[in-house]
C-alpha cells in the first residue's frame, strides 16, 4: 500500500518513539501538518522557529533523547539556523526537517527558497535533501542514528514538498549500515593501561569534566573512578552536575568565570586528566600558560578534539562511560595526600564571593543562591548568556547531570526561556528554572505563551540590572568604561508582560522579599512565573580570567576592592 | 585558528576518498575555505568502484591547521577514507594544455620541444599553437617554463591525481 511522503514522515518519527515534537507550518510543509494532525505523539507549536529548536534542544538535553524540529522553507529555514548552530557547537542530537520548493523549482528564487542544506552544511553534523520519495524513509532513519551515536549533532532533512505529496510504499529499515561513520566507544587497551600508569605515579592529577560525561551518561562512572583515586574534579561549564559540587574533591567550574582553587590547580596540575571536554579558549585561557607542568591525557569520543589546541600525551578515543568503565577495573590510587591538602586550603582561602552591602538593591549572586535554597539544589537550571550564565554557573551548586542547561559553545542569548521549555516538557516532575538577564530574556520572550498555553511552571528569573551586563562588564574594565549601546533601562515593565501572556508576574525589589517571592513561584504549578528580580547595577562575575590571558592574570573581587 | 603564516607554510597532497554524492565537494571545499585557505588544485576523479570517488586536493597551510582539516574531513559522514600523500612514496599525474604563440620560425624549435616531452600537437592556427603534455607535475611544470620565452597565451593544468605505490 502506497501512502504519501508526509505519511511516511510520521509513521517514521512513530517507529523512532517520538514523544514531543517542536515546530512552525508554512507553505511547503502544510502537507506534512496535514500527516501530523493526527499523530500520537505531543505537537508542541512555538511562535518562532528558533524557539522550536530551542526547545528540542532543551528537550534533548534534560531528556537524553532526540529533539525533533518541523519549519517550512526559506525564513523558515534560515530562523533555525541559530538553534541549530547552538545545538552543534554543544554536540545536542537534533533532527531538523525543514521544507522546500518543489524540486522541479529548486535553484529558481522560488518563493521562500533558500538552500537549507547549503546554508546548514556547517553548522549540522550531517544534513540531506531528499531527491526521491524511495529514498526518504532511509534518510530519517540514518538521520536519528547519525545524530544520537558517536559525539551527537544536529542533523536537517530538507524535504521538497513534492515528495511529501508523492506516494510511495513505506518500510522502515531495521538497521543502518554507513560504511564511512563507525564511531569508536571502546578505549585502546594498551592507551587505558598507559593512562592509568600515568596516574597512579602522579603527585598532583586534576580531573577535567566536560559535556561528553553528561551526554555518554557516565556521571556514576565519574564518582565511581573519583570515589577510586581521590583525585579532584573541575568540570566546564557544560559538565556541571556531573559531580557533585558539595564534595569536598569538587573544584567547580573552570576557565574565565571559574573558581580561583579550580584555575589554580588545573595551572599547577602535573597531570590533567580531560574527560569529554575540548580544551576549549574559554577554559584555558592562554593556551601556553595554561597548564606548563602538566602531562594530559584526554579522554573523547571525537579524534578531532584530541590535541587540537593542547598537545596530549595519551589520547583515548571513545566513549566516556566505558572508557571510565575500563579505567575503573584497574586504576589504583595515587599518593596525593599533600596535594589534596593545597587543595583544602586553596579552596578555604579563595571562596566564591560577593559583597551583600554597598548598594541598596540586591545582589544577583544572592538570588541564585537563596533559588539553590529554596529549590534544595532539586531543580533544572536553564540559562541564557552573560553574566547570569556565570552567576547561576558559579553560586547554584549543581550535584546531578542534566541539570544545567545552558548554551556554551555558542553562546546564544535568548536560549534558556525556550530551551526550559522543552526541558519541562522532558522532565515534568522537575521545577525548572531560567536564569534569565533582561537583556536574553527579551530575545526569545514571544515563547511565553506556549508555556501559558501548555500549563508549563517555567520560572524566569530575571537578574534585572538594566544592563547588557557582560558587555557592560568588558567596557568597563578593558574598554575605558564607555558604555556604548549597553544599557537598556529603557526597558518594558515585565511584571506587566506576565500578565498580558496570562503569566504570574512580582517584581523583587529588596532581599527581604526574595525568598518569600521564591515560594510563591514555586507554589504555583500551572502556568509561568516571571520574577523580575531589580539588582545592582554594576556588579561583576569575578573572578575572571581576561580573554586570551593566563591564570596569572586573574582578576579577584578582593582585588579591587 | 588563524591563517598559516608564512614562515611555516608546506604544501600537502591530500587524497579524500569519498561516496560519489551530490554535495560532497562542498563538504570538503567548505572545511579549506571556513579556514581562509585557498586549494592550490583539485581533480575529483572516478575510481574502480561506482560509487566512490576520490578528490586530490593540493594546499598549502602548517601543519596543525593541516592535521586538524584532515581530522575534520574523517568527521564527514560521506568521507570514507583520507590519506596524506605529502611525505609518501607516490606516482602523480597530471594533464596540461598550453596555447604559445608560433610564428613561423619558432615552430620548429616549439615542435622539437614537444617531442621531448611527449607532448600532443592538440591544435594549430596562424599564430599559435595548443600543446598537451601528461606527466608528473614537476614535468608539467618544467615544460611550461621552456615554453614561457615563446609567449604563453592561455594555460590550463588539470591538477594532479596522485596514487600511493605499492
Amino acid at each position: 500500500m502506497k501512502i504519501k511522503g508526509a505519511e511516511i514522515i510520521v509513521e517514521c518519527l512513530k517507529k523512532e518513539k517520538v514523544e514531543c515534537m517542536f515546530g512552525y507550518p508554512g507553505g511547503v510543509v502544510i502537507p506534512i501538518f496535514h500527516a501530523l494532525h493526527n499523530a500520537p505523539f505531543k505537537f508542541i507549536l512555538t511562535r518562532h522557529e528558533q524557539g522550536a529548536v530551542h526547545a528540542a534542544d532543551g528537550y534533548a538535553r534534560a531528556s537524553g533523547k532526540v529533539g525533533v524540529v518541523i519549519a517550512t522553507s526559506g525564513p523558515g529555514a534560515t530562523n533555525c539556523v541559530t538553534g541549530i548552530a547552538t545545538a552543534h557547537l554543544d554536540s545536542v542530537p537534533l533532527v531538523v526537517f525543514t521544507g522546500q520548493v518543489t524540486r522541479q523549482q529548486i535553484g529558481n528564487d522560488a518563493f521562500q527558497e533558500v538552500d537549507s542544506t547549503g546554508i546548514t552544511r556547517p553548522i549540522t553534523k550531517h544534513n540531506y535533501l531528499v531527491q526521491d520519495i524511495k529514498d526518504l524513509a532511509g534518510i530519517i532513519k540514518e538521520a536519528f542514528y547519525i545524530a544520537s551515536t558517536g559525539r551527537p549533532g544536529p542533523v536537517l532533512i530538507d524535504v521538497p514538498v513534492d515528495i511529501s505529496k508523492g506516494e510511495h510504499k513505506f518500510a522502515y529499515p531495521d538497521t543502518v549500515h554507513i560504511r564511512s561513520y563507525k564511531p569508536v566507544y571502546e578505549g585502546h587497551p594498551g592507551q587505558i593501561k598507559k593512562a592509568c600508569q600515568l596516574i597512579e605515579t602522579s603527585k598532583r592529577p586534576v580531573i577535567y569534566a566536560g559535556g561528553g560525561v553528561v551526554i555518554s551518561n557516565a556521571s556514576k562512572e565519574l564518582r565511581e573512578f573519583v570515589m577510586k583515586t581521590q583525585i579532584p574534579v573541575t568540570t566546564t561549564l557544560l559538565g556541571l552536575g556531573v559531580y557533585p559540587e558539595t564534595d569536598r574533591l569538587a573544584l567547580e567550574m573552570l576557565g574565565m568565570h571559574g573558581t580561583y582553587y579550580a584555575n589554580h590547580a588545573v595551572n599547577e596540575s602535573d597531570l590533567l586528566i580531560a574527560v569529554g571536554a575540548r580544551f576549549d579558549d574559554r577554559v584555558t585561557g592562554k593556551i601556553s600558560d595554561f597548564i606548563p607542568n602538566a602531562k594530559v591525557i584526554h579522554i573523547d569520543i571525537d579524534p578531532a578534539s584530541v590535541s587540537k589546541t593542547v598537545p596530549v600525551d595519551v589520547p583515548i578515543v571513545g566513549d566516556c562511560r566505558r572508557v571510565l568503565t575500563q579505567m575503573i577495573e584497574q586504576i589504583k590510587a595515587p599518593k596525593i595526600d599533600e596535594w589534596l591538602a593545597e587543595i583544602d586550603r586553596l579552596k578555604r582561602e579563595h571562596p566564591l564571593t560577593y559583597e551583600r552591602n554597598g548598594d541598596d538593591r540586591i545582589k544577583p549572586q544572592f538570588v541564585v543562591e537563596e533559588i539553590y535554597r529554596q529549590t534544595k539544589g532539586d531543580a533544572i537550571i536553564c540559562t541564557e548568556v552573560g553574566q547570569n550564565q556565570m552567576w547561576a554557573a558559579q553560586f547554584y551548586k549543581y550535584t546531578q547531570p542534566r541539570t544545567f542547561i545552558s548554551s556554551g559553545g555558542l553562546g546564544t542569548m535568548g536560549y534558556g526561556f525556550p530551551a526550559a521549555i522543552g526541558a519541562q516538557l522532558a522532565r515534568p516532575d522537575k521545577r525548572v528554572i531560567d536564569i534569565a538577564g533582561d537583556g536574553s530574556i527579551q530575545m526569545n520572550i514571544q515563547e511565553l505563551i506556549v508555556a501559558v498555553q501548555h500549563r508549563l511552571p517555567v520560572i524566569i528569573a530575571i537578574l534585572n540590572n538594566g544592563f547588557l551586563g557582560m558587555v557592560r562588564q568588558w567596557q568597563q574594565l578593558f574598554f575605558d568604561r564607555r558604555y556604548s549601546h549597553t544599557c537598556i533601562d529603557f526597558a518594558p515593565d515585565f511584571v506587566k508582560l506576565a500578565e498580558a501572556y496570562g503569566a504570574e508576574g512580582i517584581r523583587i525589589k529588596t532581599y527581604d522579599e526574595v525568598a518569600p517571592a521564591l515560594q510563591k513561584a514555586l507554589a504555583i504549578t500551572d502556568r509561568p512565573i516571571i520574577l523580575d528580580f531589580i539588582v545592582s547595577r554594576e556588579e561583576n562575575v569575578y573572578p575572571m580570567v581576561p580573554a586570551g590571558q593566563s591564570f596569572k592574570e586573574i582578576i579577584m573581587r578582593e582585588m579591587l576592592a | 585558528m588563524t591563517a598559516p603564516h608564512d614562515e611555516d607554510i608546506k604544501q600537502y597532497v591530500i587524497s579524500v576518498k569519498v561516496e560519489n554524492r551530490f554535495g560532497v565537494l562542498a563538504r570538503v571545499a567548505g572545511l579549506f575555505s571556513a579556514r581562509g585557505y585557498n586549494i592550490d588544485s583539485l581533480a575529483v576523479s572516478a575510481t574502480e568502484q561506482e560509487d566512490v570517488s576520490v578528490m586530490t586536493i593540493v594546499v598549502r597551510g602548517n601543519d596543525r591547521v593541516i592535521e586538524q582539516v584532515k581530522k575534520q574531513l574523517n568527521k564527514l559522514i560521506d568521507v570514507i577514507k583520507v590519506s596524506d600523500h605529502s611525505d609518501m612514496p607516490t606516482v602523480e599525474r597530471e594533464l596540461v594544455l598550453v596555447k604559445v604563440n608560433a610564428p613561423p620560425n619558432k615552430r620548429p624549435e616549439i615542435y622539437q620541444l614537444g617531442e621531448i616531452f611527449r607532448a600532443d600537437i592538440a591544435d594549430i592556427s596562424q599564430k599559435t599553437i595548443t600543446l598537451g603534455v601528461k606527466g608528473d607535475p614537476d614535468q608539467v611544470q618544467n615544460f611550461i617554463e621552456l615554453l614561457k620565452p615563446y609567449g604563453i597565451k592561455e594555460l590550463m593544468r588539470t591538477g594532479r591525481v596522485s596514487l600511493l605505490k605499492e
